[in-house]
Parts: C-alpha cells; structure tokens; sequence
C-alpha cells in the first residue's frame, strides 16, 4: 500500500524564553492511503504540535515528514500556503467559518485562493455541500446554523479540493453526544466510500473508537499503535452517497 | 483581475459590517480631500486674479516718476516736483533701441462737472502711446490724435466709472464736461478694465491731451514739464537693459554728477507685479500644504482602524490563512480594504470640497478656480494615502504565524 503520510524521527522543540520544551522526542509514523487514524493522548503530549507539522502550518526541528513524498522542509511560507490549499483539508474543534459569509462561500473559500473560477466553485462548493448533507442550505449564515451544521460546512470546506487528507483537531469538542456521533457518522461515509484518509485527534474514547487506527501520544512519543478490528458504527445521517 | 475583483467584494463587505465606523474613518480623508481641494481654488483663484491685472496693466512696463528735488532744505518725495520733460521722453525712445513706446504724463486730481452731477476724479494729460502701452482700448468714440496734442484740443476719454457717475444711462461721447471749469468735450469711453492689484479702480479715470493738460489743468507753474514718463520696452528680456538706458540718458541730459543723487526714479511696475504673483503662489502652495497635513492626519485614522480590524480578524486571517492564503492574498485584500476606504473618501471629499469652494466664493466673493489637475491630484494623493498607510497594517496581517492566529480569541 502507498503511504500518504512518511514521519521519521520527528523532534520538535520550542523555546519559552529561556526554557527549552520538547514537544516531540523522534515520532516515527506511517499513514496509507484510506485510513481513518484518531490520535489520542492528554493535553501537553504532543498531538496538536504534531498535527500543526503534519498540516504544514508548523516545521519540525528535526526529522523528516513527507506529504505524498513532498518534503516541506526549506519551503516558503507561500509554497507551504499553496501545498495547504492543494493537499489538505482542515477541520477545527471551534469550526473556525467566517461568521459574516454564507455557508457556500466558506466552503469556496480554499478554492479561492486555488484560483478556481467563479463558475467552477460554486458548483464544487454545492457538491461538497451535499457530500455532507447540507444541499440547499449554502445561503445560511454560520450564526443561523446549529453547531453540527456548522460544523459539517467546514467539513465540506475541508473536502471542496479534494485534499489528500483531511486533519481533524477534536471536530466534536464543541459539540453533544448526538451531534459528535453524527459528524463521526460523515467521516466515516467519507473514508469508506470517497476513501479519504482521515487522522483525527480526540481525547475521547468514544470518539476514537469510531476510527479505524488509533494512536497514542504520552510526552512527545508514541506510546500505543493499534488497530481496531470492528470500528464502531456511527447511527447514519445521511447525505454520503 | 477576478482575484481583485474577489478582494474588493470582501473588501466592501467588511466595510459594511462596520457603517459608522468606515464613515468616521474615512471623515478624515474627506476633510482633507475637501480641505485640498478648497485650498488649491482659492489659491489659484487670487493668482488668477493677480494675472489678469499684470494683463490689465500692461506688460514690460517702466515708469520714470520725477523727483526726489530738494528746495531750500527740503527733500521732496518723488513725483511731487515734475523735473522730467517732453523731451527727456523722446530722447529714451530715440536714444535707447530697447525701448518700444513712451508716453510722458502729467496726472492730478480734478473736480469734474456734467449738467448737475460733479465728481472727483484723476485727469492725467497724456500722449496717445499711454493707452497702447496699457493694452487699453476704446469702448466707443475714438482715441485722441496727433492733432489734438499739437493743437491742446480740450477733449477728453472718460473711464467707464467716471461715466457711471456722471451720466447715468446717457451716451457721454459728444457731451461737454468742465474739468476745473474748463470745458472738454468727451470724443471716448475707455472700455473697462477693473482693479489693480492694489484695490484701485482704474476705470475711475480721464485721460486729455498731454499739451492741454499743461495749459490749462495742471502744469502752469512748470511749462513744459511731466511729472511721469511710461516706458514700454520691446520685450521682457531687455526690461533691465531699458533701465539701465533711461538712467543714463536722463542723467546726462539733466546734467547730474556721478556722486548726485538722480532727480527722477525708474519703477518697473511688471516686476512688483510679478512679486505679488509670486506671493500668490507661494501662499496657494502653503495652504495646499496645510490642508495635505489633514490629509495625512486622516491617513493615520486609516492606519489606525485597519490595525484595529487586522487585531479584530486574527481568526479570520489565521483561516484564510489555513486554507491556502498566501501573504500577498492577505495583503492585498487590506490593502483593498483601505484603498476602498480612502478612495471614497476622496470621490466624497472632492464633491465637498468643491461645494466648500463655491459657496465660499459666493460669501466671500473670493476669486477661486477649479483645476482638473487639482482635482485629479487630490484623488490621487488620498489613493496613495490609502495605500502608504494601509500597507503596514496589511502587512502585519500577511505575516501573522497561523498557527497563533487560529488560537487568538
């Protein structure tokens, strides 16, 4: 199987003014294509920093990370925007859409700066849309929708360009049991039947049980690596097909 | 071109989120705007104004005024003693090649009468070279002749001031007047000239033949004489070079030693003149100056509400970011954001300011004048306004580490 996802040796430390942290002691990891991934571990071990590289929005100290065999080491701040717009979809725990913008046009936002036509976005952003279930609803505003509504508009968001993965930083933080295990219910129709790979940090449980592959950080290391033979099944929202 | 088609949509939407406060900030470019334009119409207005007169007054223009003398102790001012003559008038214009025309004169102040209206006004005896260097025609009637000098015929050109006060709505050409109740006959009108620069009505005028202004008006204490002599020379450039020529004839013929002081002063008019052109424009530039500082003032209102905005949208921009911005997308799109802001403000500023101008020159009958250029140059100012003081603010805002910007609450 090929790999999406190369991480070797990866260390990455900070400077507080005068004290050094660790973030990550040398994380080795491979990802394929199609995996659904949830990266567990308490606050302070390392998975956001971890998440940060692999979205490129962070450089490591040291080691190697390789994004479909792109290295984005000695990369300008542009060409890291440009790889971001192309190859990754983001989704937040705080869903981060722009509140004063209808739901369409969050969604064409990456296709934007993509330099998609007008035409041509309109008509992906309606897609993605409806790939998570929201179709005819991309006039609303962020403030007339639920939390799950909004947050699957930045999923839709997250999908518009087709990115080779798409990274999930605790997407059902803010949100209910219910609505969580709805969004959960999407990322998996996404993974199983577009065949998107998914890694998704949680510090839930519940959460990560609906994935695939779950990973555990303790103190900038990976602790445990271990797949689940049955995955939960998310109760169905609908809108995949 | 659709990307900054895009930027000035988003542009224009964040604007519009905050009405009052995009209107406030861009007060200030409309007051500097305004303040420009205003500034620069009327300064180029008195200018305007002080062209004419130099038009109005003739050019290359040079006056020899008699005087200073002194008699028994006493040193007189100049022109109050005539000790120019006819002669000394045709000597310059013979003698001195630069010279193109020269008319000697002998104004005074005369009480005149028209049926039962009188009126006080300047007579100047003259030749009838004084109004080709005046550039001064004739609104009706005709000028005054060789003959009429030689002959000290007692005719008379009336300025259209003199005429107004004397004859009402008659036709004066043909009508008798007494200048110090010695009957002239009016042969023309004077076409209107207006001000000096100095405030004084030139049209408030008569004009006789030098040789009866002798005879019979002001000069029979000296035959002979004139109290000034008004040179043309052919051109600008040998203006100094006329100067220099009269100084020297007049000397030699009125026998003055090198160590004396000379009996007469040379003035050249266009010169003051030009001074005070100059002065209107340096004044025209100062007050552009001044109202560009309060264009500059609102240039930091905008600097300082598109920081505010850049602080207020981190999360925005650290999306935008996250998603593929680049910086120059980010840049671009604040920097759109303050040249929308600063080029309405001007487009408003420039219909205020030239509303300012008109109803200020309809107040205060102050002579002001628009100039395309002005107003083009205003627009284009607060344009580079917008972008000077947007650029920093922008920047900041395309340099911003995502990672923090998407944390920032």
């Amino acid at each position: 199987m090929d790999s999406v996802i190369q991480v070797k040796d990866l260390i990455k430390t900070y400077s507080l003014g005068e004290v050094e942290v660790t973030a990550l002691q040398g994380v080795s990891l491979l990802v394929n294509r199609g995996e659904f991934v949830a990266i567990m571990g308490a606050s302070g071990s390392g998975k956001s920093t971890f998440m940060n590289i692999l979205g490129f929005l962070d450089q490591p100290t040291s080691g190697q990370y390789l994004l479909e065999g792109i290295n984005g080491e000695n990369l300008s701040r542009d060409e890291l925007a440009e790889i971001r717009n192309r190859k990754i979809g983001f989704v937040f725990q705080g869903f981060n859409l722009l509140s004063r913008t209808s739901a369409l046009e969050n969604v064409e936002l990456p296709l934007i700066y993509g330099g998609a036509s007008p035409l041509k976005r309109k008509e992906e952003a309606r897609k993605a849309l409806s790939a998570v279930g929201l179709e005819g609803r991309g006039h609303h505003h962020p403030s007339q929708l639920s939390g799950g509504e909004q947050q699957r508009v930045a999923i839709a968001r997250a999908l518009v360009n087709q990115p080779s993965i798409l990274l999930a930083d605790e997407p059902t933080g803010n949100l209910d049991s219910k609505t969580s295990e709805e969004i959960m219910g999407i990322f998996q129709r996404l993974n199983r039947e577009m065949g998107i790979t998914i890694i998704m940090i949680t510090h839930e449980p519940d959460i990560a049980s609906f994935a695939k592959r779950v990973i555990l950080f303790r103190d900038g290391k990976i602790v445990d690596d271990h797949e689940h033979s049955v995955p939960a099944i998310a109760a169905g929202v609908g809108g995949v097909k | 071109m659709t990307r900054l088609l895009g930027g000035l949509r988003i542009a224009l939407r964040a604007l519009m989120v905050n009405k009052m406060r995009s209107v406030l900030t861009m007060l200030g470019i409309i007051i500097g705007v305004g303040a420009v334009i205003t500034m620069i119409a009327v300064g180029s207005g008195a200018k305007a104004r002080i062209a004419e007169q130099i038009a109005s007054m003739g050019s290359n223009m040079l006056i020899v005024m008699s005087g200073s003398s002194t008699s028994g102790g006493f040193r007189f001012g100049s022109g109050t003693v005539p000790t120019l003559t006819v002669d000394d008038a045709k000597a310059i214009l013979s003698e001195i090649p630069s010279v193109k025309y020269v008319a000697p004169s002998l104004p005074g102040v005369a009480q005149v009468v028209y049926g039962n209206q009188n009126w006080s006004t300047s007579v100047t005896g003259t030749t009838p070279e004084f109004l080709d260097i005046r550039e001064w025609t004739m609104a009706s009637g005709r000028s005054f002749t060789q003959q009429d000098l030689d002959g000290a015929s007692k005719v008379c050109l009336l300025g259209t001031t003199v005429v107004e006060n004397l004859f009402g709505g008659i036709d004066p050409v043909g009508q008798i007047v007494r200048i110090k109740k010695v009957p002239f006959t009016v042969i023309g009108v004077l076409d209107h000239k207006g001000q000096t620069s100095f405030g004084q009505d030139q049209d408030d005028t008569i004009f006789v033949p030098l040789t009866t202004a002798q005879k019979r008006l002001f000069g029979m204490q000296f035959p002979g004489m004139v109290r000034t002599i008004t040179v043309q020379a052919k051109g600008p450039e040998v203006m100094e070079e006329a100067e220099e020529g009269i100084n020297s004839v007049l000397r030699q013929r009125h026998r003055i030693q090198p160590n004396q002081d000379s009996d007469f002063t040379v003035r050249n008019l266009t010169e003051i003149m030009s001074t005070a052109e100059e002065t209107a424009s340096v004044m025209s530039l100062l007050l552009g100056a001044i109202a560009s500082i309060s264009l500059i003032v609102g240039g930091i209102g905008i600097m300082n509400i598109m920081l505010v905005s850049v602080t207020e949208r981190t999360r925005e921009i650290g999306i935008r970011i996250a998603v593929g911005a680049k910086g120059r997308d980010i840049l671009l799109q604040f920097l759109i954001e303050s040249l929308v802001l600063s080029l309405i403000g001007g487009i408003v500023g420039i219909g205020i300011g030239v509303a300012g101008t008109l109803v200020l020159s309809s107040l205060t009958e102050w002579p002001t004048l628009f100039s395309t250029k002005a107003i083009l140059l205003a627009f284009l100012f607060s344009g580079s306004v917008g972008v000077f003081f947007g650029f920093y603010p922008a920047r900041k805002a395309s340099m911003l580490n995502p990672i923090e910007a998407l944390r920032y609450e």
